[in-house]
């Protein structure tokens, strides 16, 4: 969704929410405050003028160099992101959201960062948040039913972390 | 399960109850179209709840892309949708494209038209096969793989594999048609035209066929829009949206002047709906009949999407152009782009670093989304439904599990 | 035979009789085996034709004639497999009771004029009971397994053969009725000479009965679209999921002998039996009651109708199959229930009616057998029993003087 009008909308119906956006990106998006996440999507799907009626995806993208020396050059630090692609099928536009999460939740590693889910305004949000959760490690709060998906229910780690490591063995399975 | 049950009008309500019973559809099952485990919970016939259990073809594709530079993730691709390989590679190569603001030739555009909709009429005759294996008639599926054979053939001699093509790549496409190739596309398109009437014999106008579909695992426009279904699964349940003409710039330019009318019924017609079977009765919209019908007339409308397209590649002068480096660097950002797939849509997700190697890759899998809705439409009905609407959704387990 | 054996070669009553039993059933098994076979053949070329395939084309030369035969070999050679958790007892006796019950009712069924393993007066209920007693060699396969399929196959059967035996009684009672005997073998006679003989033709209740039959006996014998005990789609494979190797052919060889029984049956009682279309033998003067060669040359020109009448009906069955998608559980109930059963009953009294008004048959005089053969000519259990002539005699090509 292009144009700042709609932002300003936005801004205004759920305050506070909204801390920054990029409407010059290939992509252009808007970033929202983790707590405030599932407000504003209910805003987004139910009251606002574009009804973006449908989540296309969520996707975790772990921004953490485990090499030292790489690391040190990095213009950004360590930090989780949850990109929200949203669409409209009315209107028949799309919508970036992006929150910014700390890698683990108080800096304490193996403890996953939280942000309220967003079931409660898409019922299809639930996969992709059991998915999201499975792979990158992200808790959801409010989820009915967070689970591994596509990994086995005893599996270690969140694979899609940067720093994970295969295990050497799974159920005497050879790994590596 | 009184409480499950409620006030829906499809669950036949019986003075007999038994008691549940617990049973596996799955993952080893003949009409679970590949490793989907699905838990029933059943009394006598009736299923009261069913529970996907995915990922058991999990690869972990999206870790697998970190690792690798953009071109080389496209075999990876062709794996998800191994039914559409070349419509993986399109949405993948697109997106990288995308992030590179790169167009590729004339020429190359009208060949990823052709061969992505000859990739769609291959992936719903397989669909359309399958389903009717599904329903227990085996015949079809044999006449449909018959048809996408020679399509499969096409595909061989243009870039040498049958399945996984990895023909589509960043920057257009790897190889050039062979001479006499549009000849035999052109026959093969012209001897297949007819056979979909066979087809709509066999299993659409069919009486047990529409006995067994209409009216079965109806979804609602509301509730195909709010789980993201998409591609068949929504225009089954009349919601106008296909990505070839309402997707983002990049992917509609490939599209610009071709003539096709989104298959979904509006005001109650389909489009030229005089030249097919009449809609059952008891069919209602976004029910499994319909799902299947807006298959049916994809296959029409892509054939006639690859007669457009062979014109208009045949009077392109030049070449299709060189595909980009390996080692092309992508600029720093990130781009998400959806692509109309036969399933669905496909959107792939990708961010870079500015190196060659992707930070990030994601594929949003349309059959994930469009299987997320089975256990709604699968409450209450009988176990020989549960195939019927798993079938109708059309899924393909590598694309759900990645 | 029996008389052959006793008075010829001089055998003592038991021993004839004993020798006379094991002979009919040998060649009846036989009958079974060699016909399941070739069915499975047959089935596998009418299915490739359909689908546009060759089917096999090597195993024994051309036509892979043999490839029955190697699949025999094959089932023998496979491991028997037999789940943890089942009754060990009932799962190997399932296979048996299915074909047990399949097999036992051939011996009803009249191959040619008197060419039958056993003649008896009730043949038609006979036929009908034995070959719904094959339901509980499923019924027990399902239980037995310690699978949930096997279980929900089973008891899709039960529900379905129990169901359809109603209306396939009624249409089977109609032929019973016109003919005034249960016994198949008069019944057969009473349809001899041109087609129009024919029960399918005595009047329009028959007609539309047969069909019904039809529908009643697909679903009787479990084939598509009534295949609902070993829908693969839905219950993996139904019944027989758990089963393996020769056990799992038995049922394979009840199924096939089934079909086959169940068509021989629509010959039998609406279909003239092994009188074809048109009266050759009559045409030409043989009759199977005179002469030193005639009643063979009869006999055989008999049993190659019935054959080919019933394997006709068996590849119709096949071509439903490779055809029609297949129903659900409540589909095919509601069509036993609510189409078959009426359309069965109604028929049945429209046919008494007519009977009773129009005692001829849909022309009088037409439908009337012609020249020698007439209720009751032939001493035996269907027609008017000569007093004091045994009852158990009928046997297998028994030349009546």
């Amino acid at each position: 969704m292009r144009g700042t009008s709609f932002l300003d909308q936005f801004r205004e119906a759920v305050p506070g929410a909204v801390v920054g956006e990029n409407l010059t990106a290939v992509d252009p998006w808007v970033e929202v405050v983790p707590a405030k996440i599932a407000e504003a999507c209910r805003w987004l799907a139910k009251a606002s003028p574009v009804r973006f009626d449908s989540l296309q995806c969520i996707t975790a993208v772990d921004w953490f160099e485990p090499d030292a020396k790489k690391a040190a050059k990095n213009t950004w630090q360590p930090h989780t992101e949850l990109v929200y692609h949203l669409w409209s099928t009315p209107a028949k536009v799309s919508l970036v959201l992006k929150c910014e999460l700390p890698r683990w939740q108080g800096d304490v590693p193996g403890e996953l960062p939280e942000l309220p889910s967003v079931t409660g305004v898409w019922r299809g949000a639930d996969w992709h948040e059991r998915e999201v959760y499975d792979l990158s490690g992200v808790r959801f709060t409010g989820h009915p039913d967070l689970r591994r998906i596509l990994c086995p229910e005893d599996w270690e780690g969140h694979p899609l972390r940067k720093d994970y490591e295969q295990p050497l063995d799974y159920h005497g399975i050879r790994g590596k | 399960m009184t409480q499950l049950m409620g006030d829906d009008p499809r669950i036949v309500e019986f003075d007999v109850r038994t008691d549940e019973m617990l049973v596996n559809m799955g993952p080893q099952h003949p009409s679970t179209h590949g490793v989907l485990r699905l838990v029933l919970r059943t009394d006598g016939e009736i299923v009261s709840e069913v529970e996907p259990h995915i990922g058991y073809l999990h690869r972990c594709a999206e870790k697998i892309g970190e690792n690798l530079t953009h071109r080389q993730w496209i075999p990876y691709t062709d794996r998800m949708d191994y039914l559409a390989a070349m419509n993986m590679n399109l949405g993948w190569a697109l997106a990288v494209e995308k992030l590179m603001k790169y167009e590729v030739s004339q020429k190359a555009r009208h060949l990823r038209v052709l061969i992505t909709e000859l990739g769609r009429i291959a992936s719903h005759l397989v669909g359309m096969g399958a389903y009717g294996l599904d329903l227990g008639t085996f015949s079809p599926f044999l006449y449909a793989f018959r048809e996408r054979e020679r399509i499969l053939d096409l595909f061989e001699e243009a870039c040498g594999a049958r399945l996984t093509y990895s023909y589509i790549t960043i920057g257009g496409l790897t190889a050039d048609l062979p001479p006499g190739w549009l000849q035999r596309c052109e026959a093969f398109l012209d001897q297949f035209e007819p056979i979909i009437a066979e087809y709509h014999a066999l299993l659409t106008t069919n009486a047990i066929f529409v006995k067994r579909t209409a009216g079965i695992g109806v979804l609602s426009r509301d509730m195909a829009i709010e789980y993201g279904c998409s591609g068949p699964v929504l225009r089954g349940s009349g919601v106008d949206q296909d990505l070839r003409r309402d997707g983002e710039a990049i992917y509609t330019a490939m599209y610009d002047g071709y003539a096709f009318e989104v298959a979904v019924q509006k005001n109650g017609h389909y489009p030229r709906d005089h030249q097919y079977p009449a809609v059952p009765a008891d069919a209602v919209l976004g029910d499994c009949w319909h799902r299947f019908f807006v298959r049916m007339l994809e296959v029409v409308q892509s054939m006639d999407l690859a007669r457009q397209a062979i014109d208009r590649y045949a009077s392109c002068k030049g070449t299709i152009g060189e595909p980009l480096k390996l080692t092309e660097k992508m600029p720093a950002g990130d781009a998400y782009l959806e692509t109309e797939c036969p399933k669905g849509q496909m959107g792939f997700y990708v961010v870079s670093d500015g190196s060659a190697i992707p930070w990030r890759v994601r594929a949003r899998s349309s059959s994930f989304s469009n299987l997320a809705v089975a256990p709604e439409l699968c409450r209450g009905c009988l176990i020989a439904d549960v195939p019927a609407i798993v079938g109708s959704l059309d899924i393909v387990m590598g694309e759900i599990d990645r | 035979m029996v008389e052959f054996l006793t008075s010829t070669v001089g055998l003592s009553g038991w021993l004839a009789w004993t020798i006379a039993a094991v002979v009919s059933a040998v060649l009846v098994l036989n009958v079974i085996a060699g016909g399941a076979l070739a069915f499975i053949w047959a089935e596998r070329k009418v299915s490739a034709r359909i689908q546009d395939r060759l089917g096999p084309t090597r195993t024994g030369g051309r036509f892979g004639w043999l490839q029955s035969v190697a699949d025999g070999i094959k089932l023998l050679a496979k491991e028997d497999l037999m789940p943890q958790g089942a009754d060990g007892l009932l799962f190997r006796l399932a296979p048996y009771v299915s074909f047990c019950a399949s097999f036992c009712a051939f011996i009803a069924l009249p191959f040619a004029f008197d060419v039958v393993g056993q003649r008896l007066n009730v043949a038609v209920f006979f036929v009908v009971a034995v070959l719904g007693l094959e339901v509980f060699g499923v019924i027990l396969a399902g239980y037995a397994s310690a699978s949930k399929w096997s279980l929900f196959g089973a008891m899709r059967e039960a529900a379905q053969v129990v169901s359809y035996e109603v209306p396939l009684g009624m249409c089977v009672v109609v032929p019973v009725m016109i003919a005034g005997t249960m016994d198949m073998v008069t019944i057969a006679e009473k349809q001899a000479g041109w087609f129009w003989n024919w029960y399918i033709f005595h009047d329009p209740f028959t007609f539309v009965i047969f069909w019904v039959y039809v529908t009643c006996a697909v679903a009787s014998v479990n084939r598509a679209p009534f295949d609902l005990a070993e829908a693969e789609s839905e219950l993996v494979a139904g019944f027989h999921t758990e089963y393996s190797g020769l056990r799992w052919s038995y049922f394979f060889m009840a199924e096939y002998g089934s079909m086959f029984l169940v068509s021989a049956m629509a010959a039998v009682l609406f279909l003239g039996g092994w009188n074809g279309p048109v009266p050759l033998a009559s045409l030409a003067g043989l009759s199977a009651g005179t002469g030193d060669t005639a009643p063979y040359v009869v006999r055989l020109l008999g049993l190659a109708n019935l054959v080919a009448k019933a394997s006709l009906g068996v590849i119709v069955m096949m071509w439903i199959r490779w055809t029609l998608p297949r129903l659900r559980i409540d589909q095919v109930m509601a069509t036993c229930l609510k189409y078959c059963t009426p359309i069965a009953a109604v028929m049945f009294a429209g046919a008494m009616l007519w009977k009773i008004a129009l005692p001829g048959g849909l022309v009088p005089g037409l439908s009337r057998p012609g020249g020698e053969i007439r209720e009751g000519w032939l001493p035996g259990p269907g027609g008017a029993a000569i007093p004091g002539e045994s009852t158990r005699d009928g046997s297998l090509a028994r030349v009546t003087p």
